[in-house]
């Protein structure tokens, strides 16, 4: 029982992780109709960035998760100004194909800078609590509640605020949009600045407790996109819900069979949902 | 007509004879024959996708997974289980085709980014089970000792010349099958599916049946070009399946010239040799390799030969008839797909970038 | 009859588009179908062509049932369409344009021609032939290696319907054909369809041009909130209360229905 609950905490904490880093692509997704393959290098660099503002700069920790959140936002923005404003008319193939380049170049840029090798970043909240009998470490704790905060800001930012309600209106229907006066172009640029600083604000949470190098975004690349079919392209519940389902069944298959079979369980996952219902469990159906 | 094909027909003659001549140009140096046929298997592998990306418009990032697969059973048949590289080389080849075959049946059941992100999976699926898979794969130790072709009659292949022979003969066939497809009924359906689906449905294109031979005859293109890598370098490991392997033959046929008969072998020769230019360079390869790929993207997503067919072709066109009257109708052509040009668009100010996809399909293009 | 639809209807999610729709086209004839926008006159297209699979109904051609067949099926089976939205392979030539739809009628395949095959070589003549006396037919042949795209929307529209006519069709399913075009070109439109059905090639179209659809027409067909709600000459309609109502509201003066 004490293990299961220590699992559940571990699952909650990699939930949230997943989640800001689903929703980043989701977003990106939903309004400008491609997969950013460059996903998970960004998310890397967000680690990377975070990295040398804590330890090189000297930053408190949440300064530099913050700090890291607002350079990818500017990282974002100009990507967008950059390639993918200048790609607009073109097919997706193009923009995924753009996408690709820029994976590349960011992580031969990161072993560039920082090396090839593996970088551990301490945790200021490196204590641990008891929590009904099992031990969780604080870090898990701080992840828990700050992927909430964050989550519940979005939906506010999204729901509430001019800028956000643009961006779902864009989602759902770019040509009633454009409209009703929405500017595409800085609803495109906010899409890629609020992606890149989520990702960025996962990788900071997230660095404490796993160890950094360039290969991190690979692999969280497949878990997110897994988590993002699962819960439909573009939709922001599915992104939620998929990234605490597939967190949980990582966590618990490699609990409770073996850590091969968490990792598996995503592909798995994956690849079954894309063949048996290609645009998710809410994903909005296309009928023909 | 004959007169007009000459440009094309020399271009091709001259790619031609450069890669005949070429062991004798580079004779005594056994390391640039090395890097000419390495980039002549590349080039295999590269019409392979070619022929899904270029031709059908479907982005498969498993391509580099089927030219591991490739690789990893010629590799393994002929050292552990001591077959015939022969033998070998054609399991592999069909194996590919199949597993091409067997995933497309679920892969093209999704369509755009879904099939994009459905063949990154299968590829990450498939290096994962060569590094897992120890008992069988020897995962990172890599395959070593693997077998050079058995010689055919006076053909000794353990000298590097024969094999690049061997090598520029199935090259030759590649570029040949890509012209032939181009220029048929087959190949006309296939750049239907690219540019519009639907358009290519209601003229009766069996859009699925097509797709599917496709992404079959890529793969077997890549399981071939990966059982020769396979012998020529006598070890493998694998990286040889990797997902960088895939991004690699994108970025030949992005320089090349996507959806073009001569585009993979273009880009795959002059990366080769970027590549040797850069290799001081080696780990800034990528840095400077990443942003020529956006930038290929944005402003010549045409390559090299779609450029030169275009220039071939508005040359014809010149000749054939005058400019179209601007009539009061005349702006309504391609008004959307015109306005995305812009000023940022300097490198084709002659052709808007949302119908460059379609363009190369001009017939007679290379 | 040609074609035959009974009972046909398509319901997205909860929403019937096309609902419970009976009516004959007879061969040889011009059939138009009217309706005011959202009528669901598309989507009765995209039923007949294969593009939309039925919800309920059947679909006869020629005595086949091709009830919920594919849209490379119907094209095969003799029905070709045109868009409402022309769209044509932009980057390519008018002639690939044209040459690209014959291959329906072909017979090679992908080996034939890496092979080279004398079947090959015969499609690829019959395909260039056919090409060329469509377009000739249409009037567009000296633009032969034009880029598509760059033509006036009036020609690409010819090549649309010399694309349709080049998979050999039995029936022609014309959405909009003088959808944003002048009443001269719509004229000439007019003669342009006449001259497919004096080639024994039947059409049934969609247009919002009722001076267009009343000269051609020989049967009009009129959708109102996916229904049917009239079927008959063009005297017929203009005279039928229903029809006047759904175009017009009640009370309205009649004449609206013919300008």
């Amino acid at each position: 029982m004490t293990l299961f609950i220590q699992q559940l905490i571990n699952g909650l904490a990699l939930g949230g992780i997943y989640c800001l880093a689903a929703i980043g692509l989701t977003l990106v997704f939903g309004v400008l109709g491609f997969p950013n393959l460059a996903h998970g290098a960004l998310f890397m660099v967000g680690g990377y960035v975070t990295y040398t503002l804590l330890v090189d700069v000297g930053l408190p920790y949440v300064v530099a998760i913050v700090c890291a959140a607002l350079i990818l936002a500017v990282i974002g923005v100009v990507f967008e100004r950059l390639i993918f404003h200048p790609l607009r008319h073109a097919p997706h193939t193009h923009h995924m194909i753009a996408t690709v380049g820029v994976m590349f170049f960011l992580i031969s840029l990161v072993q560039e800078i920082w090396g090839t090798g593996f970088l551990r970043m301490e945790s200021p909240f490196d204590g641990r609590m008891t929590v009904a009998g099992a031990q969780i470490s604080t870090q898990r704790i701080i992840i828990v509640i700050t992927a909430m905060v964050v989550l519940i800001a979005l939906t506010l930012f999204l729901k509430r605020s001019v800028h956000g309600q643009s961006i779902e209106a864009i989602e759902q229907d770019r040509t009633g949009a454009a409209l009703v006066g929405i500017n595409a172009n800085v609803v495109s640029m906010m899409t890629f600045a609020v992606s890149f600083a989520l990702v960025a604000i996962s990788a900071g949470l997230v660095a404490p407790i796993q160890l950094l190098s360039p290969g991190m975004g690979e692999s969280l690349s497949l878990i997110v996109f897994a988590i993002i079919i699962l819960g439909g392209l573009g939709s922001l519940p599915g992104a939620i819900i998929g990234g605490f389902f597939i967190a949980m069944a990582e966590v618990m298959a490699s609990t409770y069979i073996s850590v091969g079979a968490g990792q598996a369980a995503v592909f798995i996952v994956l690849m079954a949902v894309l063949a048996i219902k290609p645009t998710g469990i809410f994903g909005t159906v296309v009928q023909r | 007509m004959t007169t007009l094909l000459r440009p094309r027909l020399l271009g091709v003659l001259l790619i031609a004879i450069a890669f005949l001549v070429a062991p004798m140009l580079v004779s005594g140096q056994p390391y640039l024959l090395r890097i000419v046929t390495t980039a002549a298997i590349y080039a295999i592998a590269a019409y392979g996708l070619n022929i899904i990306l270029g031709l059908t418009g479907q982005l498969s990032l498993a391509h580099g997974a089927f030219f591991g697969v490739g690789a990893y059973i010629v590799g393994l048949a002929t050292t552990d289980h001591d077959w015939s590289f022969w033998t070998a080389f054609g399991v592999a080849i069909l194996a590919t085709t199949v597993l091409g075959y067997a995933s497309g049946l679920i892969a093209l059941r999704t369509q755009g980014a879904y099939f994009a992100i459905f063949t990154m999976a299968l590829g990450f699926l498939i290096f994962i089970i060569i590094i897992r898979w120890e008992s069988v794969t020897h995962a990172h130790s890599g395959v070593s000792g693997i077998k050079l072709p058995e010689s055919i009659g006076p053909l000794d292949f353990s000298d590097p010349v024969v094999l690049y022979y061997l090598v520029i003969l199935f090259l030759a066939g590649a570029a040949y099958m890509t012209h032939a497809i181009l220029h048929s009924n087959a190949g006309r359906s296939l750049v239907a599916i690219r540019t519009s689906e639907d358009l290519a449905k209601s003229i009766g294109v069996n859009v699925g049946v097509s797709k599917q031979l496709a992404y079959t005859a890529s793969a077997g293109f890549a399981g071939l070009a990966g059982g020769l890598f396979a012998t020529l370098n006598g070890f493998i490991g694998a990286d040889s399946a990797s997902i960088d392997l895939t991004f690699q033959f994108l970025l030949f046929l992005l320089i090349g010239g996507m959806g073009t008969v001569m585009g993979p072998v273009v880009g795959s020769v002059l990366v080769a040799f970027l590549f040797e230019l850069l290799q001081g360079l080696e780990s800034y390869r990528f840095i400077v390799l990443g942003p020529i790929i956006v930038l290929l993207v944005i402003f010549a997503p045409r390559g090299i030969v779609g450029y030169l067919n275009d220039f071939l072709t508005s040359r014809r066109s010149r000749r054939a008839s005058p400019p179209p009257s601007g009539g009061p109708d005349g702006r309504n052509g391609g008004a959307d797909g015109r306005s995305g040009s812009g000023p940022d668009q300097g490198t084709a100010p002659d052709r808007p970038h949302a119908t460059s996809a379609a363009a190369a399909t001009s017939e007679g293009g290379l | 009859m040609l074609l035959e639809v009974r009972g046909l209807g398509k319901a997205f999610g909860g929403l019937h588009a096309v609902r419970d729709v009976d009516f004959d086209v007879p061969e040889g004839r011009v059939t138009a179908i009217i309706g005011p926008n959202g009528a669901g006159k598309s989507t009765l297209f995209n039923l007949l062509a294969g593009f939309y699979r039925p919800t309920a109904g059947t679909v006869t051609f020629d005595g086949k049932n091709i009830t919920g067949m594919q849209p490379h099926q119907t094209v095969r089976a003799g029905i070709a369409r045109t868009f409402q939205t022309t769209h044509l392979f932009e980057g390519a030539s008018v002639l690939d344009n044209v040459r690209a739809a014959c291959v329906v009628r072909s017979s090679s395949h992908a080996l034939d021609a890496v092979l080279h095959t004398p079947r090959h070589r015969r499609d690829e003549k019959r395909s260039l032939d056919t090409s060329m006396s469509e377009l000739e037919f249409v009037g567009v042949a000296h633009l032969r290696d034009e880029i598509a795209s760059t033509l006036p929307q009036e020609a690409q529209k010819r090549i649309s319907i010399a694309q349709a006519l080049a998979t050999e069709p039995r029936l022609l399913l014309l959405d909009e054909p003088a959808a944003g075009t002048n009443d001269e070109e719509t004229e000439a439109f007019g003669s342009l369809i006449r001259e497919i059905v004096a080639r024994g090639v039947t059409v049934c179209l969609v247009e919002h041009k009722m001076s267009m659809v009343m000269n051609l027409a020989d049967q009009i067909v009129v959708l109102d909130h996916g229904q049917r709600i009239a079927v008959g000459t063009p005297d017929d309609i203009r005279s039928n209360p229903l029809v006047i109502e759904a175009y017009l509201g009640a009370d309205a003066d009649t004449t609206g229905v013919t300008t």
